[in-house]
């Protein structure tokens, strides 16, 4: 549980409400179903928020968070039964295993931790489809966790907002 | 409940450690992979999935409906009276073929008493809407609204106006999953319009597909168009499917490299037909399946 922005941060946050959580996964998971064809760059948000969480509230979310909504972003996708659920179990347990490293890193590194872990996922998708017999998807697939690096920087800002709270400075106290 | 990486003290009770929760659910979806490909269990529960999402989806096509509406309000009168100019030259262009059409038919029905072949049965068809496309990107399939609903059953099969686009595979109460022809895994068979030679058409990667397995001196010619052979019991026979763009031949292969293109608009989205199932084909012959028993054991003798 990190009660601070990173661990190298003075300011200090509210408790994180489960509430919340769940309602930013759901807003994520509405966002991927919205119908794009097969674009490219759009990236997965569901793995984006999870990751978030994941680094963020280790003891909050986890691997069951992530297996359930992996079969539902499957049924959604249209995809093998499965597929996501794995990916984003991986991605979970990974996520949270670097999260005490990760959050005393300012937010262009933290990116930049997050990016292999958002590639890892769509290359276990990709690999379980290939074994299944499914075409390859072309590398521009992969342009999807770049975007989703990039939007980390407003992605914490915004999943943090609820949690932020008036400065006050005060000399006297330790932090 | 403990972090990866950080094992509690003992004396607090925090569940099984993360590894162990990590094998248990990586097992249970490689169950589930395995249920879903393999034996096809899990239809009945994604289709409890589907409709309890089925809301939330139609909220989430919203911004693109209405985007694609928006451009409609804003498209200016020129185009539709353009469109309306186009439509009304095509409808008299095939105005000559309509009118001889009945005529034809009836002659056809006379003919075919006469030789005492079975009446060509008409299927009944179901209009219905292409929504979008399917978010899955290894596979090609569109999403249209009709349903079991309205009496869709997987396996029937999908045109437009200009030829065969697909079939549909999976069926969901209000909605239907179609997989278009340009999908890796979606066979045709079909023949070839100009010398009836039979064949059985593959999707390709980008949109286009691929003739397999014809010898490299089969007659096949670019420009020749493909129409369904109706051998599958699936598709009517005459329905046409594909043009063909390009053939390699080359030596060094048994094979010919035939590339055709799909004459429906398949990556295009509009109004689509979905034809009813056809009269099952009469059972296969018994016969076939008999004599590839031996040939299956002198195959495995071979082996040992």
């Amino acid at each position: 549980m990190a009660i601070q922005p990173t661990h190298s941060s003075r300011r200090i946050l509210l408790p994180v409400k489960q509430w919340f959580i769940l309602f930013s996964l759901a807003a994520g998971f509405f966002l991927n179903l919205i119908p794009l064809g097969h674009a490219i760059g759009v990236p997965d948000w569901v793995a984006l928020v999870l990751a978030f969480w994941c680094v963020r509230e280790p003891q909050r979310t986890g691997m069951g968070t992530a297996f359930v909504f992996g079969v539902l972003m499957d049924v959604a996708a249209g995809s093998v039964m499965g597929q996501h659920s794995l990916a984003y179990l991986l991605l979970a347990y990974a996520a949270a295993g670097l999260s005490r490293r990760i959050l005393w890193f300012p937010l262009a590194q933290q990116a930049l931790h997050v990016l292999p872990l958002l590639l890892a996922t769509q290359l276990v998708m990709v690999i379980t489809r290939l074994v299944v017999g499914a075409d390859f998807p072309g590398w521009g697939y992969f342009l999807g966790s770049f975007t989703g690096a990039l939007l980390w920087f407003p992605l914490t800002f915004v999943l943090l907002l609820p949690q932020y709270q008036p400065v006050e400075k005060d000399e006297n106290r330790p932090i | 409940m403990s972090v990866v990486g950080h094992p509690p003290p003992p004396f607090f009770k925090r569940g099984p450690a993360p590894l162990a929760r990590l094998a248990v659910f990586v097992l249970l979806s490689l169950a589930l992979l395995v249920l879903d490909l393999k034996y096809r269990y899990l239809e009945l529960a994604r289709q409890g999935i589907a409709v309890a999402l089925y809301p939330l989806q139609r909220a989430a096509y919203t911004p693109v409906d209405l985007y694609e509406h928006l451009g409609d309000y804003f498209s200016s009168l020129m185009a539709v009276q353009r469109e309306n100019a186009q439509l009304k030259r095509k409808e008299l262009e095939t105005a000559n073929w309509l009118l001889r059409q009945q005529h034809l038919d009836l002659e056809n029905q006379r003919l075919r008493e006469l030789l005492d072949m079975k009446a060509k049965q008409p299927v009944p068809g179901t209009l219905a809407e292409i929504l979008y496309t399917a978010r899955d990107p290894f596979s090609r399939r569109v999403i249209v609204d009709k349903g079991s609903q309205h009496s869709i059953a997987a396996g029937q099969a999908v045109v437009d106006e200009a030829g065969v686009l697909g079939q549909v595979t999976r069926v969901f109460p209000l909605q239907s999953e179609v997989t278009l022809i340009t999908d890796k895994n979606q066979a045709v068979p079909v023949k070839i319009l100009r010398n009836g030679l039979r064949t059985v058409l593959f999707g390709a990667s980008d949109g286009q597909l691929e003739l397999r397995f014809l010898a490299a001196n089969a007659d096949v010619q670019p420009g020749d168009l493909l129409v369904t052979s109706g051998l599958d019991g699936v598709y009517l026979p005459g329905l046409p499917v594909a043009k063909v763009v390009r053939v390699d031949r080359d030596a060094a292969y048994s094979f010919a490299r035939i590339v055709c293109e799909p004459v429906a608009g398949v990556e295009r989205h509009g109004q689509v037909l979905i034809l009813g199932l056809r009269e099952a084909l009469p059972p296969q012959i018994e016969e076939a399946a008999s004599r590839d028993k031996p040939v299956k054991g002198r195959r495995a003798r071979k082996k040992e």
